[in-house]
C-alpha cells in the first residue's frame, strides 16, 4: 500500500502529516514499520522529524551525450530529435548543454555516424537508514545547481520494495509539476494537505486535477483550520473529495513543529485520529 | 551582410523585442539591400532551452550578426561557438533604427552573457 502526501501549495503541512502518520504506523504493534520516502529532493526536511541515521549513500546520475567531433558530420539529426534543446549543431560544431539534458538517449540512438557516446553526469544522491521506531527511511538530495529532480525521484521509486502489509509513505514536493507527478504516480491513495486560504484552495484544485488525470483516489486534510474559509469545504463537497481530518490553527502545534516535533509528539491524541484516517484509506482502497 | 534582430512583429518598422530566446519574431535583414524576412521565433513556446532553439535558427540562416536586448548563457555559448557576433539594442526602439546604428558601427557588441539564464 502506497500513500503519497501532496498539497499543491507549499507549507501547508505535508511533511507534518507524512511523518506523523509514519510514526503512528511504526508504533502500532501489529504492523511492520513503514517505508518513508522523502521525495522533496530539492529541499528534503522529513529527517528533522524522523531522525534517521543515514548509513547508506548512493550517487544518482543521468547519461548525457558526448560528441566525437572527428566522426560528427554536423548533419543535425541529434538537435532535431532532442525535445529539450540540449544539443545544438552550430555550423561545424555540435554543442551539448548538460543542464537541459533529460538523459533520454534519443541523440545517441539516432546518430547516423555513431558519433555520440554517453557519460554519467551526477545530479544527486539517495540516502537511506533506520529512523525512529524502525521506520525504513529514504530520501533523495539534488546537488546544488542541478535543475532536474525527476531522475532522483524515479530512482527512489525504483528501489521501493515493500514487504507484504508494509505501508509506503511518500512525501511529495510542493507544486503540481513533474517532480510531484513522479512522486504520486503509482500511489494507491493520495492525501492532499491544504489550508483554508485562497492560495491553498487554488493549488488544491490543481493537485486534485492531477490526481484525477492519474486516476489516484484522494482525500483532503485541512490544516490550520479556523473555520473562516467555507469556499474550501464547498470545493471538496462539490468535487466529492472526502475531508478526512481537520487540524485546528493552534499556537502549540506551530511551536512544536518549529522544534522538530511531529503532530503526535505534540498532541498524542492525533494518533487515534491519524490511525482512523489510515483505516478509512485501507477500507476505501480495499473496497475498490 | 545578413543579420538577425529580435522584434515584436515582422518588417523593418517593427518595435524591437528585447528578449532573444523568447522574442516574438526573428527578423532577417540584408543590410545592403534592406530587404527583410520575418520568422516567428521557434524558441517562443519552448518549455526550456528557448535561447538554444533561437540560436540554432539564427545559425541555420547563415547570418553574421544578431541584435537583441539580452543574451542568456546558453544562447551566448551557442552563438559564440558558431562565430556569430552579438550586439545590444541599447536605446533603439525600432528595427530600422537598430540596423542604421549597426551600419554606422554604433551598437555595443557583447563579449559575455548579459544575464544568468532562467529555469523552466
Amino acid at each position: 500500500m502506497r500513500i503519497a502526501v501532496a498539497s499543491g501549495k507549499g507549507g501547508t503541512g505535508k511533511t507534518t502529516i507524512a511523518t506523523s502518520l509514519a510514526l503512528c504506523l511504526a508504533q502500532g504493534h501489529s504492523a511492520l514499520p513503514p517505508i518513508f520516502v522523502d521525495c522533496d529532493v530539492e529541499a528534503p526536511n522529513a529527517h528533522l522529524f524522523l531522525e534517521p541515521s543515514l548509513e547508506q549513500r548512493q550517487p544518482v546520475g543521468i547519461l548525457i551525450p558526448v560528441v566525437d567531433e572527428a566522426r560528427c558530420t554536423h548533419c543535425g539529426k541529434c538537435a532535431e530529435v532532442c525535445a529539450y534543446h540540449a544539443i545544438a549543431v552550430l555550423g561545424e560544431k555540435t554543442l551539448v548543454f548538460p543542464q537541459l539534458c533529460h538523459g533520454c538517449g534519443s541523440c545517441t540512438a539516432l546518430c547516423p555516424e555513431d558519433a555520440i557516446s554517453e557519460t554519467p553526469d551526477r545530479i544527486g544522491v539517495i540516502e537511506r537508514g533506520p529512523a525512529r521506531h524502525g521506520i525504513d527511511f529514504r530520501r533523495g538530495l539534488l546537488d546544488v545547481g542541478k535543475p532536474m529532480a525527476v531522475p532522483i525521484i524515479r530512482e527512489l521509486q525504483k528501489q521501493i520494495a515493500p514487504l507484504p502489509n508494509q505501508t509506503v509513505i511518500l512525501d511529495a514536493p510542493p507544486g503540481t509539476s513533474c517532480p510531484v507527478v513522479a512522486t504520486i504516480r503509482g500511489a494507491d491513495y493520495l492525501l492532499l494537505v491544504t489550508e483554508p486560504t485562497p492560495f491553498g484552495l487554488h493549488d488544491l484544485r490543481l493537485a486534485a486535477q492531477a490526481t484525477q488525470e492519474l486516476g489516484i483516489p484522494a482525500g483532503v486534510i485541512i490544516n490550520r483550520d479556523n473555520g473562516t474559509y467555507p469556499e474550501l469545504d464547498h470545493f471538496c463537497h462539490s468535487t466529492g473529495l472526502p475531508i478526512l481530518l481537520r487540524i485546528p490553527f493552534e499556537r502549540i502545534i506551530a511551536e512544536g513543529v518549529a522544534q522538530g516535533k511531529t503532530l503526535i509528539d505534540i498532541q498524542p491524541e492525533y494518533r487515534e485520529q491519524l490511525l482512523s484516517v489510515f483505516t478509512r484509506i485501507l477500507e476505501y482502497t480495499q473496497g475498490e | 551582410m545578413k543579420i538577425i534582430l529580435s522584434t515584436t512583429s515582422p518588417g523593418l518598422d517593427a518595435d524591437i523585442d528585447p528578449r532573444f530566446g523568447r522574442g516574438a519574431y526573428l527578423l532577417v535583414v540584408d543590410t545592403d539591400t534592406m530587404q527583410t524576412e520575418g520568422h516567428p521565433n521557434p524558441g517562443v513556446n519552448a518549455s526550456g532551452g528557448a535561447g538554444i532553439q533561437a540560436a540554432q535558427f539564427v545559425v541555420d540562416q547563415k547570418v553574421e550578426a544578431v541584435i537583441s536586448g539580452d543574451f542568456g548563457p546558453n544562447a551566448f555559448d551557442a552563438l559564440q561557438a558558431a562565430g556569430i557576433s552579438m550586439y545590444l539594442y541599447g536605446n533603439c526602439r525600432t528595427a530600422r533604427e537598430a540596423v542604421e546604428r549597426f551600419r554606422a558601427g554604433k551598437l555595443q557588441s557583447v563579449g559575455a552573457p548579459t544575464q544568468r539564464g532562467h529555469h523552466g
